[in-house]
């Protein structure tokens, strides 16, 4: 564990010098680049730093300017973040995969003057917006190819600007600069995508990093010697905190891959002791097992089968510190050295000593499928506006039914309408130039707003979330709805890759479904189901009985809870299309935009009231590059089993 | 007009240099049938040149005879400012002259990285004895010559199928690691025979790209044919169109884009 800070270390910058210091020539960065992992100790990585700050100054860079970053994660993007820092600087991550617009508001709203792009991809997005740009200066660019022939009097390489830093001989300016930086001095701003609205800008202090990167930090005992892969969007605030926040803090490791696609492979060659990823992560990689394991020989089906119950049932107990018998701890090894030791291997996880996943529920099969796996696999809550951490689980108290207990330095009350509000150290400034938001969401005494609901359980001190405050309503009977809750049950299936339900102010609940197309598709490859589109695929007659089926087991399931008896789902459709971000469905983040979605498939909505058994559609696609286009369909609509409707109706 | 040859700079900022490939009054025959009728064209350093015409016109014979896979009856084929003798297709690859095939050709059985380590052969020095020991010159060869792979791989963007057996690649990424394979050897002159075959839109886009790219970073010189008119005309800085056997225009696309010969050709007017 590291000793805590000494004194004026209140930034980033001033926790990378203490690295430096103390353990200079140890790894801090890596990055697959030409088939090779290429590392950066960090005292190299301190090197680079300075000249690309000293860069930034030469370009006429003022305390309090922004410079907004997009890209893949790369080590030399990270640096151009402290890099910011160092020269007075506000980093503000951008989504790489944002389309143009999306990039163009931000940038416009936080009035960036630099940007530093990864690639021509990014470069061009910013070109084809820069007439609205006024205050955009220079863009630097990481990789040159394919931009030797652009016109270069706004724009320079990283390289070629880090050079003109190391001959500038202004060292002094920057570290004038850095240690001028205090405890409320802004650290970074990072874009929300928000389930609605316009994103906003949310701005947070040195102090809000510092404090929540040690607090959680030292709540995991995170150390040097770890090692962390880099792969979710660096506008993320959980990116932000892992591979900079946390970091820097502790001196572990962060490890970038070679490309997204590469990721699994490099997961497994680098093998992280820490990792963090959303539930949907998990889900392919258990789906994926699942499906190889199907197309597996009988034998090693049957050893898959037999010791995977033997870890489902001693794994968690090991983990929990739960007594365990002598025989038992014998099968588990046993089960370890023939069948879990090597599945974890081919996961990349035989390393990992915690992990989280976080942003959606995650399924029980799925939790429990990893924890048997003698993975610390655990939960944690949290936004942005938080600095992440709202509340987690400790070592010993993981449950894939609550989100743990408050983080530490974090205050927790729930409202009477139920909504979760929260205090702590890493609540943020404000949202930048939203006086009327910061305001509506966070109180005079720092109280903050979720825009969840949920309840503290009795007895455990968990923390346990139902679902988007405003999303949770009543039916017309007067019964409670609460979609969410009955989406997740849903999407736990792995034929289902994404649900929303419907059924405020109406007699009863519908939903759309969205086929996983992995799961779905291998189970039509190795039943004879040809088809040629995921939409014909989507509107198989044995696809939709199958999802039928789920939706039935679903009410059943649903219909235990008194409370929620009401929200069983009565009918429903399978979307001919996958919901999708660039389509404004779907946050960046992937989450459902509900609102959204319930204007752009109005006529499906009212048909599933409307009795039909079918519905004929239009439907405006954007395709990646920002084109459009449009797909049309004959969806059939479901009727399913419910348990009990009318008992609970009538109460 | 563009026919002098001195070197000159095009609207995108590239430089294109001197004579690389003059094919002279070339004649080609298979028994009684002219395949190629009398054909003279260069090619030039740093360009992007493009061969097209209709089906059965005498491209893919066209280029073969630049590949040294035919030998033509009449005519003569410059090199770098010397006549080439009859040679042998290794012989031409030790020029520096490498090729993509319509039909693709590589090593199924064989992973990315393997296929396209191929394209370096003419690189290694080092005999098969040593190879196989892995001894002395070999393996500082081997290392150098991957490195150069794998800045081709991280170019071409497969970086994900690196250890993939090409028979499990779809089409277009197949496509993509031919080119990988004849970039590998460094080429002077690439000769692509119909990149986009059978590709979709996106795949083409992605391919143009690539093209573009390896002429830009590279100053590889490019001679393509192709199908899709399109995107001959969108890549290319001048096309040489054949018909019959004969060539019936040569020139910028703007310029063959006007020719009547060549209208006619593509919208099947009658030949007497």
């Amino acid at each position: 564990m590291t000793a805590p800070a000494p004194g004026g270390e209140n930034s980033v910058p001033a926790l990378l010098a203490r690295n430096v210091a103390q353990h200079g020539n140890k790894a801090a960065y890596r990055e697959k680049e030409f088939g090779i992992w290429q590392s950066w100790t960090w005292a190299e990585a301190a090197a680079e730093i300075d000249a690309l700050a000293a860069g930034f100054l030469t370009l006429g860079a003022n305390v309090g300017d922004h410079i907004a970053i997009a890209g893949r994660n790369r080590p030399a993007l990270y640096w151009a973040m402290v890099a910011a820092q160092k020269a007075g600087c506000v980093p503000v991550p951008l989504y790489a995969d944002a389309a143009a617009e999306e990039i163009a508001y931000a940038l416009e709203h936080c009035g960036a003057r630099f940007v530093v792009a990864g690639d021509q991809e990014q470069v061009d997005k910013i070109a084809d917006i820069r007439d609205q740009l006024h205050e955009l200066d220079h863009v630097i660019y990481l990789d040159g190819r394919g931009l030797r022939k652009y016109d270069h009097t706004h724009m320079t390489s990283y390289a070629d600007l880090q050079k003109a830093g190391r001959a500038a001989g202004n060292m002094a300016e920057i570290e004038k600069r850095t240690a001028a930086l205090g405890p409320d001095d802004k650290c970074v701003m990072l874009y929300t995508s928000g389930t609605t609205g316009r994103p906003k800008g949310v701005v947070l202090s040195n102090t809000n990093v510092i404090e929540t990167s040690k607090n959680s930090a030292e709540f995991d005992h995170l150390r040097p010697g770890d090692e962390v892969l880099a792969y979710l969007p660096m506008a993320w605030v959980g990116d932000f905190i892992f591979s900079i926040g946390q970091a820097m803090w502790t001196g572990f490791c962060v490890n970038c891959p070679e490309s997204a696609e590469t990721m699994h492979t490099d997961l497994r060659e680098i093998g992280p002791t820490y990792f963090f990823a959303p539930p949907r992560v998990f889900e392919q990689q258990l789906t994926n097992v699942m499906i190889r394991m199907e197309d597996a020989g009988r034998f090693k089906k049957w050893l898959f089968d037999k010791y995977m119950a033997v870890g489902r049932k001693i794994g968690p107990k090991i983990l929990d510190a739960e007594p365990v018998s002598g025989m038992e701890r014998f099968q588990y090894r046993l089960a370890d050295w023939l069948v879990i030791g090597p599945l974890k291997n081919t996961l990349g996880l035989s390393r990992v000593r915690v992990g989280y996943t976080a942003g959606e529920a995650i399924g029980p099969e799925i939790f429990d499928f990893y924890r048997a796996l003698g993975i610390n696999l655990k939960q944690l809550y949290g936004q942005t506006e938080a600095t992440v951490f709202i509340t987690q689980q400790p070592d010993g108290e993981v449950r894939s039914d609550t989100v743990g207990v408050p983080s530490p330095g974090v205050e927790l009350k729930i409202a009477e309408n139920g909504e979760v509000f929260y205090r702590s150290p890493g609540v943020f400034v404000e949202y930048y130039k939203n006086a009327e938001s910061t305001a509506s969401t966070k109180d005079a005494d720092g109280w903050v707003a979720t825009g969840d609901a949920g309840f503290i359980e009795e007895g455990t001190g968990h923390l346990r979330i139902i679902d988007r405050a405003k999303d949770v309503g009543k039916m017309a009977s007067g019964a409670l709805f609460a979609p969410k809750y009955v989406e997740n049950k849903l999407k736990f299936y792995p034929d289902i890759l994404e649900a929303v339900v419907f059924g405020a102010d109406r007699e009863y609940c519908t939903a759309f479904i969205n086929i996983d197309l992995t799961a779905v598709g291998n189970w039509a490859e190795r039943n004879n189901i040809a088809y040629s589109s995921y939409q014909e695929l989507s509107q198989h007659p044995r696809v939709l009985d199958t999802i039928e089926a789920h939706v039935a087991e679903v009410n059943k399931s649903v219909a235990a809870d008194e409370m929620l008896a009401g929200c069983q789902v009565h009918r429903f459709l399978v979307l001919h299309k996958e919901l999708d971000a660039d389509d404004g469905e779907m946050t960046r983040t992937r989450k459902v935009r509900r609102r959204i979605v319930e204007e752009k498939f109005d006529d499906l909505i009212a048909a599933l009231y409307g009795g039909q058994s079918e519905i004929y559609t239009e439907t405006e696609v954007t395709y990646e590059d920002g084109r459009k286009g449009k797909i049309t369909a004959t969806l059939a609509i479901r009727d399913a089993t419910v348990v009990n409707a009318g008992k609970v109706a009538a109460e | 007009m563009k026919d002098t040859v001195e070197p000159y700079v095009t609207d995108d900022g590239r430089t294109i240099g001197g004579v690389l490939m003059d094919m002279r009054n070339i004649t080609l025959r298979f028994g009684g049938v002219e395949a190629i009728k009398d054909i003279s064209f260069d090619i030039r350093e740093g360009e992007i040149r493009a061969i097209i015409g209709p089906n059965g016109a005498g491209k893919s014979s066209m280029l073969n005879v630049i590949s040294g896979f035919y030998n033509p009856q009449e005519g003569e084929v410059w090199f770098r400012g010397e006549k080439r003798p009859q040679m042998k297709p290794y012989q031409v690859a030790r020029l520096g002259i490498a090729r993509t095939f319509q039909n693709i050709a590589l090593f199924e059985g064989m992973t990315v990285l393997d296929n396209i380590m191929t394209g370096r052969l003419t690189h290694m020095k080092s005999g098969m004895f040593w190879q196989a020991l892995w001894v002395g010159r070999a393996e500082a060869e081997e290392v150098e010559n991957r490195e150069r792979v794998e800045r081709i791989i991280d170019f071409l963007e497969i970086q994900a199928i690196r250890k993939t057996p090409v028979g499990r690649l779809p089409y277009g990424l197949k496509k993509r690691v031919e080119l990988a394979r004849a970039l590998a050897a460094e080429p002077k002159l690439l000769l692509l025979d119909e990149p986009m075959a059978g590709m979709n839109v996106e795949e083409k886009e992605d391919m143009s790209r690539f093209i573009l790219d390896v002429n830009d970073e590279f100053g590889t010189t490019i001679a393509l044919i192709e199908h899709d008119m399109g995107v001959v005309m969108d890549l290319s800085d001048r096309v040489v169109v054949m018909d019959y056997g004969r060539k019936i225009g040569d020139g910028t696309p703007d310029e063959v884009r006007g020719n009547q010969e060549v209208i006619d050709a593509y919208l099947g007017v009658s030949h007497d």
